[in-house]
């Protein structure tokens, strides 16, 4: 059977929020946009613990709403493995997680302001694979639509295919990682608990070797409990399943809780691809690597890097060109705002994961008695900085 | 390579992490192909332990 045929300018792989807002972005441009999901709903199923800070939506036009705002956060709470705790009020903690999202709603939120522009999207449909004409150039891509084969042709591919970052492998790109980048996660959706409702939890060191676990309260008695395990550092087989049963059955306050959602994912924790661009295709967030690599926190990361990619390709119709070339100015956006933080934070990754639980015990003690003013990874790192330089050795001018 | 489908939370993170991009998860089925070398990335970091090798 012949495949049915679609024509457009931009075809976006992917219905998460970095699809979502380039979507938006390029049929606020006026570009004819087709938006792909493979699964049958937009924001399902979850792969997130859900904690963004407050700052950044309004940078990319996304206005606050409690109808897919879960939790209003207070404040934060770092714990080290023995249990010495550093804890954040409201006017220190904001900056790195301020709300916990309901990120069913939220990404559905930002596909209907994609459709709102006019983007078309459909759902249920699968990119299988890429086509390339004569000249080996970039043409569209072919998928599965709720069972049928399609073809979509279009003059750039966005790929906003997440984790899985497949579109741009197909497309003849590298965007592979390495077993020490890969941060793999388990998440119960837990209730019947005993925690602060305002307060986001997180625990470092020995309990989640490479990674640390989160505790984001979704109301009264409800949280998202997770933990994600370094690739280097699984040694066992089901490693996140393992040390998250381990940290609830140990923690009072979890122990007698109930899961309602189990929730598995990986993270990338490398700095960014080399390059997020080829012709007539742009990679934005997860696909392109782009998430933070200490807090895994990649919402903010993906919904810029689109809304970026949205913007240049705009521009880049008016002369009919998606040459690498001319898509220069999205990796320029992207690395002006975010390559030197994601930088930093990856050095530091690659320190505090080889930190034993002493040091970290060390290290927490030593926050506690700073006076850091906002909390930030920025902020943190300069206070470790004075006390234990071995741990910022070779970054320290980003410090 | 064979997936406890039992187990699987179709994360897709093993079709993410593999080096030889040899896997795409097709809706709730993995699909593997040729190019996989067996290397065992994906069975050491699946989070709940649903793949393993296939004995024949
Ligand atoms: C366990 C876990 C916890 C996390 N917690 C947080 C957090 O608290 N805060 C935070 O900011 N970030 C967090 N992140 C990271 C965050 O979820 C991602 O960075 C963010 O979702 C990236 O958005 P995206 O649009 O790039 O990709 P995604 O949101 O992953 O969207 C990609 C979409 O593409 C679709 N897709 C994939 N392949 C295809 C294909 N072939 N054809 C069609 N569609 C396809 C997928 O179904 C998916 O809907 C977490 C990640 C994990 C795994
Ligand atoms: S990593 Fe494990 S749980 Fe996730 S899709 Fe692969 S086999 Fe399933
Ligand atoms: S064994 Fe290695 S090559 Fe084969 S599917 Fe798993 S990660 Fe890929």
């Amino acid at each position: 059977m012949a495949a049915k045929r679609y024509d457009c300018d931009i075809v976006v792989v992917g219905g998460g929020p970095g699809g979502s807002m380039a979507a938006k972005y390029c049929a606020e441009g006026g570009l004819k946009t087709i938006m792909i999901e493979k699964d049958a709903e937009i924001g399902a199923p979850l792969r997130c613990a859900e904690g963004v800070s407050k700052k950044w939506l309004t940078e990319v036009g996304i206005e606050p709403d409690p109808a897919w705002i879960c939790a209003d956060m207070v404040g934060a709470i770092i714990k080290s493995p023995s249990g010495h705790k550093f804890q954040l009020d409201e006017s220190q903690a904001g900056a790195e997680v301020g709300y916990v999202l309901e990120r069913h709603l939220f990404d559905k939120h930002l596909a209907a302001m994609a459709a709102e522009a006019g983007a078309d999207i459909m759902l249920r449909t699968g990119c299988t694979g890429v086509i390339k004409d004569g000249n080996n150039k970039l043409i569209g891509v072919r998928a599965k639509s709720m069972g049928e084969p399609i073809e979509i042709y279009a003059k750039c591919v966005v790929a906003a295919d997440g984790f899985e970052s497949q579109v741009a492998r197909w497309a003849g790109m590298d965007t592979g990682i390495k077993l020490s980048d890969i941060v793999t996660c388990l998440q119960y959706r837990m209730t019947g608990i005993d925690i602060d409702a305002e307060y986001c939890e997180f625990v470092v060191g020995s309990p989640a070797p490479g990674g640390y676990v989160w505790i984001f309260p979704k109301g009264d008695n409800i949280a998202n409990v997770g933990l994600g395990v370094q690739g280097t550092k699984c040694k066992l087989g089901a490693d996140p399943k393992y040390y998250l049963d381990k940290f609830i059955a140990e923690d009072p306050r979890l122990n007698k809780g109930q899961v309602l959602e189990i929730v598995g994912g990986m993270v990338s924790t490398c700095p960014g691809m080399d390059d997020a661009t080829a012709d007539n295709l742009v990679l934005v967030g997860d696909a392109a690597r782009i998430i933070d690599p200490i807090t895994g926190g990649g919402i903010c990361h993906a919904c810029r890097t689109g809304m970026y990619a949205g913007k240049v390709l705009t521009e880049c119709a008016k002369k009919n060109d998606f040459s690498k070339k001319a898509l220069k100015p999205y990796e320029k956006m992207w690395r002006d705002r975010m390559e030197d933080k994601l930088y930093r934070n990856f050095m530091a990754k690659e320190r505090l994961a080889q930190l034993d639980d002493k040091t970290i015990d060390e290290l927490v003690l030593l926050i506690q008695d700073s006076d850091i003013g906002e909390v930030n990874v920025y902020n943190l790192l300069k206070v470790i900085k004075e006390k234990f330089p071995q741990v910022v050795e070779g970054f320290e001018d980003l410090i | 390579m064979k997936v406890n489908y039992d187990k699987c939370l179709h994360c897709g993170g093993c079709a993410g992490s593999c080096p030889q991009n040899a896997i795409y998860l097709n809706d709730y089925i993995l699909e593997f192909n040729e190019r996989c070398n067996l290397c065992g990335r994906c069975i050491k970091i699946c989070p709940v332990g649903a793949l393993s090798k296939e004995v024949s």
